[in-house]
């Protein structure tokens, strides 16, 4: 099979490295050869963050080029916008419906961008997704990545992995359940059938 | 038994290292290298420490190798210069134990203050140099280094890069072999490892010697292997550019993936140069290979397509040297705000920095670690900042320029405790020695927080978690000789401010200490009585902000602005209760929350 890209963004402190951790790891139990690459240090406190993940048969490169990711998960709108030409023809974009202001904003040297879903939807086809709000609902707001996770995996597909399975022998057991729960809900907001760009979930 | 993993670089060297036995191993924490001793700290079979720098790592793997154990060091880029000077004698001397150490550079500054190409370090110290391409070749290549470092009696530097630390691929991996500890004694001593003159004289040709040998293992080393396929195009590359290459050009292009890449197999390069058409040199940084190519009079094409800055990657191979370019989606750059790292909401520097950027006329040397980050807006407290520890020294030079200009221009001096432990306090030494007025503030945060909170001198712990002495900074300030020392906390502002008055009223060296554990840290039982565990909640009452924005300017990440209602609010989830905001409030509207 062609080598799959998968890029996960977001904002230092949202949890794509949990995210990264059970996707990898079900892809390497499933068979895959897998790389995966993300940057540590100064970017952990508060800044723009990146997780790629690539898999197939024979993986080379830890990192996806521009105009190659398949899907693109972004944890905060902006994000979105800030690493759309990672983006590939006819790739998908999952994102969070949260703004979170950088210190330019908070600063007020800067002001966050009003209408970046609309361009996102304008540019690609785009699942937004309310996970922050979700989270909350489901009582903890941390929970948020896994619900964008479950939509990730019901847009991969894979029938043989099963990620409840890989969430449940990777977070905390007193964790388990609220993960579980949370990986249902980002699944059961993916619509069965899409079409390009129209819908708002 | 065979077990199989993804693993990140760092993981696979730690693995390696710990399964050919390695006896000690050492390291200054540094991005992105810190995460090796972190993971060999978790072996009991061998002692991991952290050093208090490059230098005193590079020395204590030193004493290990020549008392007969495996030893190894780890460090970033730069560090390598710190602990050069013991580097370039003992690879004079061969090794006892075997000798590895990691150089980890970071190829596009992701978390660094230059990008220098460290390959160069092995022709210029005259030592064997391994180059893993992922995590596989880390793991086997730090394993097998130990042995290659004993039977050619050679340092061995491992030479990764950011993509090969922080990147994940899988490894197998296997047992811990145990390795006999060598004999040692002081004829071996005084024959081997005693660098006078007339020992240095002798070991200098039987370095050219060692280098011979090496330079015959580099031809048949299974490190440096072809892969043929189409040979119109011939590609000699290393480390991750090898499978950035591959990316680009598969099995379009034969390859010479070069592991061991000092000394370089240059015979078999040229057999391989003599088969190919184009011969391409695809390298990251400096024009390495190239050089020793074109030394050897092989015709090949490098840095004059691929660039020389910045990290490389496969587009950029592609461009270079196939013209190609993947569409992409364009977005307007007026739709994307920057986000660079801040203080974290509850940072004890936060406090010290609101303080000290009011202060006029001075200049403010700042140093390596978070406290870097107070130059940023809208905290805006910082000039310069050069290396890591540098800060004390520059600042004193800086001081007695001011001083004979006459312009009445203080200097203050911005350090980390890891960074005053690492070699901060030497600065400080000049400072207090030739009478300067430096005022040197260690902001002293319990951890070494940048790099992700490891032990240093003044924690009181190891790196495998023993409890040990806990060096007080203060102490050794005061027995260097230094008569002005306070320390403040620096969440209460009237304390920082009138302890940086204070300092500065006197024409005399300070060092003043702003002591308050960071806020992502794991407090240690000592850090909890002393302080407690700041768990309380601030928040804006609406109707009595005045809408000054005096709170945003704090820079804490945990409070916003409200543009609509004109009244800023806080994030209780991000709130880490440190008060300040609260305190440069100038209408008392900020409160705690429990208490409304």
């Amino acid at each position: 099979m062609a080598v799959t890209n998968i890029l996960l963004v977001g904002v230092g402190g949202q949890g794509t490295v949990l995210v990264s951790n059970v996707l990898t790891k079900g892809l390497v139990e499933a068979g895959y050869d897998v790389k995966m690459s993300e940057i540590h240090g100064m970017a952990q406190r508060g800044g723009s963050v990146s997780t790629q993940v690539r898999f197939g048969d024979k993986v080379y490169s830890p990192i996806i080029g521009e105009g190659q990711a398949d899907i693109i998960v972004s944890f905060e709108k902006m994000e979105a916008l800030r690493y759309l030409k990672f983006l590939k023809a006819g790739g998908k974009v999952i994102v969070n419906d949260e703004a979170l202001p950088s210190a330019p904003v908070q600063a007020g040297k800067a002001v966050y961008p009003k209408n970046t879903l609309d361009i996102l939807r304008k540019k690609a086809d785009t699942m937004v997704i309310e996970a922050s709000k979700v989270a909350e609902e489901l009582g903890n707001g941390k929970v948020a990545n896994i619900v964008l996770f479950g939509a990730l995996a019901r847009l991969m597909n894979l029938s043989n992995i099963d990620w409840k399975d890989v969430i449940s022998r990777t977070v905390k057991p007193k964790f388990v359940e609220i993960n579980k729960k949370a990986f249902d809900k980002g699944q059961s907001l993916v619509p069965e059938r899409r079409n390009n760009g129209a819908e708002e979930l | 038994m065979i077990m199989k993993e993804l693993m990140t670089g760092n993981e696979a060297i730690a693995r390696g290292v710990y399964e050919a036995g390695c006896n000690f191993a050492t390291a200054y924490p540094g991005t992105p290298s810190t995460e090796i001793l972190e993971n060999l700290s978790h072996y009991k079979e061998l002692k991991a420490e952290w050093a208090p720098n490059e230098k005193v790592a590079m020395e204590a793997a030193i004493g290990a190798s020549i008392a007969g154990g495996r030893a190894f060091a780890s460090m970033k880029h730069v560090g390598v210069n710190v602990g050069a000077d013991p580097l370039f004698t003992y690879a004079y001397m061969g090794v006892n134990g075997g000798f590895v150490f990691v150089s980890a550079d970071d190829p596009g500054m992701h978390s660094s203050q230059n990008e220098q190409d460290n390959r160069n370090y092995a022709p210029f110290a005259r030592i064997a140099m391994l180059e893993p391409s992922d995590s596989r070749e880390c793991y086997e290549m730090s394993r097998d280094a130990f042995d290659l470092s004993e039977k050619y009696n050679t340092t061995v530097m491992i030479r990764t890069t950011t993509r090969v630390n922080h990147s994940k691929s899988l490894v197998e991996y296997g047992e811990r072999r145990e390795v006999p500890i060598k004999d040692y004694n002081r004829d071996m001593g005084r024959t081997r490892f005693d660098a006078v003159p007339a020992l240095s004289k002798k070991l200098r040709v039987e370095l050219e010697k060692r280098l011979k040998a090496l330079r015959e293992y580099s031809e048949k080393s299974p490190y440096n292997f072809i892969e043929w396929n189409d040979k119109r195009i011939g590609i000699v590359t290393s480390g991750v550019s090898y499978n950035y290459a591959k990316e680009v050009f598969g099995d379009k292009a034969s390859y010479f993936k070069l592991g061991f890449t000092y000394p370089l197999p240059i015979e078999k390069l040229k057999r391989f140069s003599d088969e190919v058409e184009t011969l391409y040199v695809i390298e990251e940084l400096d024009p390495y290979l190239e050089r020793h190519l074109k030394e050897a009079g092989i015709k090949c094409i490098g840095k004059e397509k691929i660039p020389a800055i910045d990290e490389l990657n496969p587009d950029i191979i592609a461009k270079a040297l196939l013209g190609q370019k993947e569409d992409t989606i364009e977005v307007d750059p007026e739709d994307i705000i920057s986000r660079p790292p801040t203080l974290c909401a509850g940072c004890p520097h936060r406090g010290f920095f609101y303080e000290l950027g009011k202060i006029k006329n001075i200049m403010i040397a700042s140093d390596i670690g978070c406290y870097g980050l107070g130059g940023a807006e809208p905290l805006n407290a910082k000039d310069t900042c050069i290396c890591m520890g540098g800060s004390a020294g520059t600042g004193h030079g800086a001081q007695t320029i001011f001083d004979q200009k006459g312009n009445g221009k203080r200097v203050v001096a911005v350090m980390g405790d890891s960074t005053f432990f690492a070699t901060g306090m030497n600065g400080v030494e000049d400072a207090l020695y030739n009478k300067s007025k430096l005022i040197t503030a260690v902001l002293d945060n319990r951890t070494t927080a940048m790099t992700g909170h490891q032990e240093n001198p003044g924690t009181g712990y190891t790196a495998q978690g023993d409890v040990t002495t806990a060096i007080k900074i203060e102490d050794v300030v005061s027995a260097m000789g230094c008569k002005n020392v306070r320390k403040f906390n620096p969440h209460d502002l009237k304390e920082t401010k009138d302890t940086l008055n204070w300092a500065l009223s006197l024409d005399e060296p300070s060092v003043i200490i702003a002591r308050y554990p960071c806020a992502l840290k794991k407090y240690s039982n000592e850090d909890i009585e002393k302080y407690g565990i700041l768990n309380k909640k601030y928040t804006v009452d609406e109707e009595k902000c005045i809408g000054c924005k005096a709170c945003i300017r704090t820079g804490c990440p945990a409070i916003m602005f409200d543009t609509d209602k004109r009244k800023a609010y806080i994030d209780t989830v991000q709130c880490a209760g440190c008060s300040v905001c609260a305190q440069v409030c100038p209408a008392n509207s900020i409160g705690l929350k429990e208490a409304r």
